[in-house]
């Protein structure tokens, strides 16, 4: 290894060497394009149908990947739907990473008196089902898409906040913390310099694994009538309303299942990966 | 001492001043769980010491005798629950005097495990400038300070600098953490253990190392170890702990030559020897040292000891001074020593030899 270089200048050199994460790099990315760029990728508008195009194989009359039960094109709504979901699936990650994560890591840090009241608060939030606590405070706040989102943050913020906290108190109490406090550093510092950086690794890689969770509670939230409201293309609405058609056009009824599919994988590749490069002994 | 004589611009009160002064220093951990209420582990217990400016004080012990509490206590690292501490004549953390963060900035302490106490995700400069950065110093100039500090501890900036912890070996990492300390220019260095972890050839470097560091820099040290031969070599004075207390201190030649207190005796006698003739027969000390939460009364040493009279089980001796001989201070804490104690050899002179 070079005698003088940053550390996430390393990370990046690895991240660029190791296969599984640039397929789920390059994936996400097509994902990603896909949905920025769908008014102009997809071939048809995914919400105009007709009832005589329902439930039609692949290939069928310009439909590449066939057709809904109400006659709509299903790639189209594939591609667009690939916004509501990776919204859904990653906006609700991200925050409970952010407030869970951070809670956890003040949490584990300073031990004692916050780590029991963060903590505390945290178990009773585990007392409810995920499910039970993502539909009851989605329905409380009236149901929708933002409200649905809000719902799924605040069911990841306890396993985010356990997990952080479990990795933050095992380095707190590692000999490079009590040399850091000994040179006069706070709290604050010590968490910037020396912590972060040694508790981001399995974090990420419990973020990544879910954001797929998240993509399917949502799912269940919008069958529900509790997120995204029915015209509005979405993977997990799209797969709770083809289930019934299963026996007439199998293949058709499981794409929104293998785009959740392909778009987790491709987020645990990616942390996977990321976890390797983090890892300074490799 | 040719390092007292050079010393630095920090030092305001003059080389006769003692740079620290510990004083009935106590901490207890409280047991939870144990069934009895209130049960008390006596970590560190009484113990007051002096170090002079320039000065190396050796501290040994069994383990759990209270060295390393001791440490952290002095670094302020946990609270303890009695004792003043004086660094220079200024009083630590009292309503008058330094604070703590003052304080740091003039002791540093390197740990035993080289490996955890450097931060694993840093190179190694940066983990050595992060001190000096938290003193108020920007990025490069804190850098700066870093490499200097790598190439007092005879490691090349440019070629170790960048590294990761886990790119070195043992002796290099902990030269690395000595120039963690050094970096914040202190005056005193407790260093925990901080060979005992390297290899016999290592540690002589880094023994070595440390003295020359102490000439140039007029550094204080204290040195705690279960090692004896390592802190005869380093030490100009000796404390002997047993139990979270002072049985014996004083100068390093006269302790290991004539040690006053039996259990020293035995520290010494346990000790293996390259000499054949020397070497023991019957164990010097047996049994286990009391449990610390339940201590006897009088002297801690008493149950353990071929010397134990009436008097060790009754009373708790304390520290008296053998008179001195070469102008230190030699104290040992037993009632062979006290004239007045009445035990059976009491001021009877006893000396090595017509003991063992």
């Amino acid at each position: 290894m070079p005698a003088s270089h940053g550390y996430w200048l390393g990370v990046w050199r690895k991240f660029c060497k190791h296969p599984g994460a640039l397929l789920g790099a390059f994936l996400l990315l097509c994902i990603v394009l896909a949905a920025v760029l769908a008014p102009w990728v997809a071939p048809f508008d995914p919400n105009q149908g007709g009832i005589i195009l329902r439930l039609k194989p692949f290939g069928y009359d310009g439909h590449l990947l066939g057709t809904d039960e109400l006659g709509r094109d299903m790639l189209s709504r594939l591609i667009y739907g690939a916004r509501v979901s990776l919204a859904m699936g990653v906006a609700p990650v991200v925050g409970a990473t952010i407030i869970g994560g951070g809670l956890g890591i003040v949490a584990g840090f300073y031990g004692k008196i916050a780590n029991g009241i963060v903590m505390r608060v945290m178990d009773v939030f585990y007392a409810f089902p995920s499910v039970l606590l993502a539909v009851a405070i989605a329905g409380a706040m009236g149901g929708g898409l933002i409200d649905g989102m809000v719902a799924l943050t605040l069911v990841f913020i306890p396993p985010m906040c356990r997990v952080a906290e479990t990795a933050t108190a095992q380095v707190r109490r590692l000999d490079f913390i009590e040399a850091a406090r000994a040179t006069g550093a706070g709290g604050w510092a010590i968490i910037r310099y020396h912590v972060i950086g040694n508790v981001l690794g399995p974090i990420l890689v419990y973020a990544s694994s879910l954001v797929s969770v998240s993509m399917l509670l949502s799912a269940g939230l919008s069958f529900l009538g509790l997120s995204v409201q029915p015209p509005t293309p979405d993977w997990g609405l799209m797969l709770s309303t083809l289930v019934q058609s299963i026996y007439v056009v199998p293949w058709v009824c499981a794409l929104p299942g293998a785009a959740i599919f392909i778009t987790s994988v491709s987020f645990s590749l990616l942390s996977n990966g990321l976890g390797e490069a983090m890892d300074v002994r490799r | 001492m040719s390092s007292i004589l050079a010393q630095p611009p920090s030092d305001f009160e003059g080389p006769l001043l003692p740079l620290l002064l510990v004083r009935d220093l106590k901490k207890h951990f409280l047991l939870r769980g144990s069934g009895k209420l209130g049960a008390r582990v006596h970590a560190v217990d009484g113990v007051s010491f002096s170090i002079a400016k320039g000065e190396t004080l050796g501290i040994v012990g069994e383990s759990g005798c209270g060295k390393s509490t001791l440490a952290r206590l002095l670094m302020h690292l946990m609270p303890c629950d009695e004792g003043d501490f004086t660094f220079d004549g200024e009083a630590v953390n009292g309503a008058q005097g330094i604070g703590v963060a003052s304080l740091r900035r003039q002791m540093q302490m390197v740990f035993q495990d080289s490996s955890a106490s450097l931060n694993p995700r840093l190179p190694v400069q940066d983990s050595i400038a992060f001190g000096p950065r938290m003193q108020g110093k920007g990025r490069r100039e804190a850098l700066t300070v870093a490499r200097e500090a790598l190439r007092q501890v005879n490691l090349d900036p440019d070629l170790v600098g960048g590294r990761f912890p886990h790119e070195l070996s043992g002796g290099q990492k902990q030269r690395v953490n000595i120039a963690r300390a050094l970096a914040i220019g202190p005056r005193m260095v407790i260093l925990d253990e901080a060979v005992s972890a390297l290899d016999k050839s290592v540690q002589a470097q880094v023994l070595n190392l440390l003295v020359r560091l102490r000439a140039e820099l007029g550094l204080a040290f204290l040195f705690i170890s279960h090692d004896l031969s390592v802190v005869r070599y380093i030490s100009h004075r000796v404390l002997v702990m047993y139990l979270g207390q002072v049985v014996e201190v004083g100068p390093a030649s006269a302790l290991f030559a004539a040690p006053l207190h039996p259990y020293t005796r035995a520290l010494l006698a346990s000790r293996p020897s390259m000499d054949p003739a020397r070497r023991i027969e019957s164990l010097p000390v047996t049994g286990e040292p009391p449990n610390p939460v339940d201590l006897p009364p009088g002297c801690r040493f008493a149950p353990r000891c071929r010397f134990a009279e009436a008097v060790c089980t009754a009373k708790m001796p304390m520290l008296v001074t053998r008179p001195p001989d070469e102008g230190l201070r030699h104290e040992a804490a037993c009632f062979i020593h006290d004239p007045e104690s009445g035990h059976s050899l009491a001021g009877t002179g006893l000396s090595w030899e017509t003991l063992t």
